[in-house]
């Protein structure tokens, strides 16, 4: 079988199920929602004269950066949880017979569950960049802030958060490989992306070397692949060590890669009964 | 359709840990027939199966298709057409759908979900959601996949379970008609009179192990006989003395033949002639087949019947 198969295949699975648009459509209110809080509050702030002697909490000239990033920043849990749900729900459903029927090399079909879902990552990230520049956007025009649409800065952004987003999508898929039980891995997605980690970095923040660790969590090497993050903005003045936008993508890859290949061991060569 | 093929299974064995659930198993199926592959609950067929289908490694042994094995069939779904008893379905997704995400994974014409859809006559409720489907329909359409590549090999897992009596009738005939293309059908089942009307041969196995290959009538004729004499210590030792397994019984004593063996009455009135024992009852078996099923996998009570709980409790 082709790969080129293989991957229609698995692009036409997450098509034909009503998880990837219900998904999708929260993804679009909630960063949409989220940046046009974030852009009213940012906004506001530069607005104001800064307290005397105390540094401006955003530098006035990246706001809209900051703001269009929450596209990543609080969206990237969902490609994660739909790489995870398509690939647990094969598990579950047990339609892990007849792919592995139509198909029997399973190294090509989990290759090929990868590629589809970072195609789809990427739609998912382009949707979550149409929230964060349009409801952002809206907030920060309303709020008199420049909207910078045309600047080449703006377009890196958006092209690493599409990066980004088919990154995590393929993270998800290797977890669900790793941990082929659904709810299990809604559970450990969910608690790690939005409470564990964020406790995580912030406490890293304490001292230098727990910071130089910290920038190796999931979500921080996210950030610093996309370059900017309200997190980090709110985090602090420019202290905090970031990796390269090249590292952080490089450290979302391992993570795929590592958890993928012990995945594809552990359960999805086992036998299929 | 592609050439005949043979199903070739080779002393194959598996254990899960400490359980052998298969051992030794050693069976050829031919085209042009519909072969029964049969046993209880928990005798193996469907650990056999998916050896079979590379979904279960062996422990040892091997299961081809005319020499090759599954994962290295060039076009495994126009080779072996499946069905197995786990049916699995994705809830929320149509039946058309369903096919065509396999028929996509392995380059099949998409025309074909069409056409095995109305074979399996689900042609009127394919763009509906496979979740709202009863047992019936869900047994049609795991046919419908079998088909899907026009395969000469068809392996089905209990397909008739859960099938209304018309749907029984219907695929009576089509397993039939698939045979008569000059198919290799291996149809399994826990019941034998489930397909004692549409196997022509068949391959009956309890705890992993071969215990019957051959045609249905010479299943019958391995039965018991009941016989009796006047000095029943004499008619014991004949019978003993030859080979064959005799327990008392209120007529007098049942024989029956060593595992692997046939027995019939002539058999038996000779062995008593020639050991100069008067005979003063002698009668084949009146059981049928069922009653040598039962016997031959060792299998007293008529098995029960929790494979065929139709609903799996998956949401």
């Amino acid at each position: 079988m082709s790969i080129v198969s293989a991957i229609r295949a698995e692009i036409s699975k997450l098509l034909t199920t009503r998880l990837w648009w219900i998904l999708l459509i929260v993804l679009f209110v909630y960063v949409a929602f989220v940046a046009g809080i974030l852009a009213g509050v940012f906004g506001a702030l530069a607005n104001t004269d800064p307290v005397e002697g105390a540094p401006a909490p955003v530098a006035p000239g990246n706001l809209h950066l900051i703001v269009y990033s929450s596209a990543t920043a609080i969206g990237y849990v969902f490609p994660l949880l739909l790489g995870a749900l398509a690939t647990t729900s094969e598990f579950r459903h047990q339609t892990l017979t007849p792919t592995f029927l139509a198909n029997p090399n399973r190294a090509q079909v989990l290759v090929a569950k990868a590629v589809a879902l970072a195609v789809v990552g990427a739609v998912y990230g382009a949707i979550a960049l149409l929230g964060s520049i349009g409801g952002g956007g809206l907030v920060l025009a309303i709020t008199g802030q420049e909207l910078h649409l045309a600047d080449s800065e703006t377009w890196v952004l958006a092209a690493r958060v599409l990066l980004a987003m088919a990154l995590w999508a393929v993270i998800g898929v290797a977890l669900g490989a790793l941990i082929p039980n659904q709810v299990a891995v809604l559970v450990i997605v969910l608690a790690f992306t939005q409470f564990l980690e964020p406790i995580l970095r912030s406490l890293s923040f304490i001292a230098e070397w727990t910071a130089q660790v910290g920038q190796f969590l999931p979500g921080a090497a996210g950030d610093a692949l996309v370059g900017w993050s309200p997190f980090t903005a709110f985090a602090g003045t420019g202290v905090v060590p970031t990796l390269e936008w090249w590292q952080g993508g490089l450290v979302l890859l391992a993570i795929g890669l590592v958890a993928g290949l012990v995945g594809y061991l552990t359960t999805w060569k086992r036998d299929v009964t | 359709m592609a050439l005949p093929t043979t199903i070739d299974v080779a002393h194959l064995s598996k254990n899960f840990g400490a359980v052998a659930a298969v051992s030794d198993l050693s069976f050829s199926v031919q085209p042009g027939r519909v072969t029964g592959f049969l046993g209880p609950n928990g005798a193996g067929k469907t650990t056999t199966l998916r050896m079979l289908l590379g979904l279960v490694a062996p422990s040892s042994g091997s299961a081809t298709f005319g020499g090759i094995v599954y994962r290295d069939l060039p076009r495994p779904l126009a080779t072996v057409g499946t069905a197995l008893e786990a049916s699995s379905f994705h809830p929320g997704r149509t039946a058309q759908n369903h096919l065509a995400i396999y028929a996509r994974a392995a380059a099949i014409d998409p025309s074909r979900v069409e056409r095995v859809l109305r074979q399996v006559g689900l042609a009127e409720v394919g763009n509906r959601r496979v979740g709202g489907f009863s047992l019936g329909m869900r047994q049609r359409l795991g046919l419908a996949f079998a088909l899907l590549g026009d395969p000469p090999v068809l392996v089905l897992d209990e397909p008739i379970n859960g099938l209304d009596p018309e749907g029984i009738r219907w695929i009576r005939v089509f397993l039939r008609e698939l045979a008569e293309e000059g198919r290799t059908v291996l149809v399994s089942s826990h019941l034998l009179s489930e397909v004692q009307q549409s196997v022509d041969h068949a391959i009956i196995i309890a705890k992993g192990r071969l215990v019957y290959d051959g045609t249905l009538d010479g299943l019958e004729t391995g039965a018991r006989v009941d016989v009796d004499a006047p000095d029943r210590a004499a008619l014991f030792a004949a019978l003993s003395a030859a080979g064959v397994v005799v327990e008392p019984a209120e007529h007098g004593f049942t024989a029956a033949a060593p595992a692997g063996f046939e027995l019939s009455a002539a058999q038996v009135g000779e062995i008593a002639l020639r050991a100069g024992v008067p005979l003063s009852l002698l009668s084949g078996e009146k059981g049928g087949l069922e009653e040598a099923f039962l016997r031959i996998t060792g299998v007293e009570s008529p098995p029960d019947t929790a494979e065929a709980t139709p609903e799996r409790g998956r949401a």
